[in-house]
């Protein structure tokens, strides 16, 4: 198939960017999205031209590091899919595919597609693990997890930090995120123990990093391609608010 | 006392803040939506819950004060944070497309604005009474005494097509920005659950066709002739 790619290019950080058209006249169906890109990519190298740099690492949807808003959705807004997991057999001959990056103040972008995500890592920093002093290791089933305490934390623990949620979030806010990892944690006896605290921790590094508020529009939980859902961030508030007023 | 500055400061802290204020606005508007059907039971019940309310000063400054002071901190708390969301992308997408959320869901703070001129518009009109001073004057008497006859205002004012329909229309927008905020106060204030979930997403919605068929019902139904004025009233 023949398609138009319209893609955001941008030097360097501080650069003005803009929307260059791209010309692939035989796509196969079978490609994926990030082997079209690279097939674009070769053609540009051997044109003498600087390439697209876009974001990727495992290509099977785990890693979280693919990271492109195709045709104004993020990971192009196929149910449970990453980048790397879109395939070229969605998209029809003669289509206009725009491609821009995630577009938050809190992830500046580095160059073209790829944006400075590490505003994630300080969050977890700041209080996303369970403190725990060195000694022996303990026995895996000494303490007994109730199965659906276990999956809840399961499901949060599916989020793999992409970013799509601030993304496709019109306040480019973090709570998707930042109420996974809390999520994973809370409902476990081992990340009892530091639950509000952490709540109180994590938010105000949200905060600092700019990143805006919740207007509980969901179109975080509908970007997620793990499909985390909203009602953690209910939780984190509830933990947020418990945190501050009900602790000394 | 800097965990009340942190809370307040913090972007959770103030979408609480907006949610407690706006559920004291949800019950103040629905409060007021029962009362004023009493419009359809006749000048006397009207007139007579009319005088009740004005009966004692200090409660009623009591209440206006609260209300007012929600009302501000609302109003604050909104304008700050829709600055502050906005900061938040610098760059907006070239093409963005909605996968959840909705027109109503996306412009809060416009419908909230509607309602701040509309509500400024309200109460010079039938609190204050400067657009039509002749209002002051209407009162009904009840044996030796009178009372403000709050009844034939209404009904003279709703007579006026171009009012009739400023309300119906800004009730519209109430409605829109109602049915997005009830549902979204539980999710702010942690209220919500996956089990009720389901349940807290259609209070929003149902709880603003309520309010805004009862409220559009009343200039409708005096527009159309169906409420009349008492005889000798002008
Ligand atoms: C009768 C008047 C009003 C009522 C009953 C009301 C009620 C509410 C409620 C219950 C919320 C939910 C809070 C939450 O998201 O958790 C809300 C949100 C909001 N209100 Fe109001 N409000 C009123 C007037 C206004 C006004 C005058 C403005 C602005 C000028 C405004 C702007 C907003 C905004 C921006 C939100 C946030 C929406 C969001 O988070 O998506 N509201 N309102
Ligand atoms: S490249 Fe790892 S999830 Fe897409």
């Amino acid at each position: 198939m023949k398609l138009t790619l319209r893609i955001w290019r941008q030097h360097h950080r501080t650069a003005k960017g803009e929307m260059v058209d791209y010309h692939l006249d035989d796509v196969s169906e079978h490609m994926s999205f990030l082997e079209m890109l690279d097939v674009l990519n070769e053609k540009l190298l051997a044109e003498g031209k600087d390439a697209i740099a876009f974001d990727h690492d495992c290509r099977e949807g785990i890693c979280g590091a693919c990271s492109l808003v195709i045709n104004g959705k993020p990971h192009g807004g196929f149910p449970n899919t990453t980048t790397c997991q879109v395939h070229m057999r969605h998209f029809n001959d003669g289509d206009v595919v725009t491609v821009e990056p995630w577009r938050a103040n809190a992830f500046p972008v580095l160059k073209d597609l790829v944006v400075d995500r590490t505003a994630f890592d300080r969050v977890m920093h700041s209080g996303g693990f369970v403190s725990v002093n060195t000694g022996g290791t303990p026995d895996a089933n000494a303490i007994p997890i109730a199965k659906n305490e276990a999956d809840i934390a399961m499901d949060a623990a599916a989020c793999i930090g992409c970013g799509a949620c601030v993304a496709a979030c019109k306040n480019a806010s973090a709570m998707l995120f930042v109420s996974a990892k809390i999520g994973q944690f809370r409902h476990l006896p081992q990340g009892k123990v530091e639950q509000l605290d952490r709540a109180k921790r994590l938010v105000a590094q949200m905060d600092a990093e700019g990143f805006g508020a919740c207007t509980n529009t969901y179109d975080c939980e509908g970007a997620c391609p793990k499909s985390i859902s909203a009602t953690f961030i209910a939780e984190m508030n509830r933990d947020f608010l418990k945190g501050n007023l009900c602790e000394p | 006392m800097r965990w009340l500055t942190n809370l307040a400061t913090s972007s959770i802290g103030a979408k609480v803040l907006m949610a407690l204020t706006g559920v004291v606005l949800v019950a103040f508007v629905v409060g007021h939506m029962i009362g004023n059907l009493q419009v359809f039971a006749g000048r006397e019940v009207l007139n007579h819950y009319a005088e009740l309310l004005q009966s004692n000063r200090g409660v009623l400054w009591a209440i206006r004060l609260f209300l007012l002071g929600s009302f501000a901190t609302h109003v604050f708390m909104s304008s700050r944070l829709t600055l502050q969301n906005q900061a938040a992308r610098p760059v907006p997408y070239v093409n963005q497309v909605p996968i959840k959320s909705t027109f109503t869901s996306r412009n809060m703070w416009v419908t909230g604005f509607v309602v701040l001129a509309f509500l400024t518009f309200h109460l010079l009109h039938f609190t204050v009474r400067v657009t039509h001073p002749e209002y002051q004057q209407l009162v009904e008497h009840v044996g030796p005494e009178t009372r403000p006859d709050v009844y034939t205002m209404v009904v003279m004012g709703f007579r006026e097509p171009v009012v009739a329909i400023t309300y119906v229309v800004a009730m519209l927008l109430l409605g829109l920005h109602l049915s997005h905020a009830i549902s979204s106060a539980f999710q702010t204030m942690g209220l919500n659950t996956s089990k009720y979930r389901p349940i807290t997403e259609k209070v929003g919605p149902v709880t603003a066709v309520i309010v805004v068929i009862g409220n559009v019902t009343m200039p409708l139904a005096i527009l159309a002739g169906k409420v009349p004025l008492p005889p000798g009233a002008f």
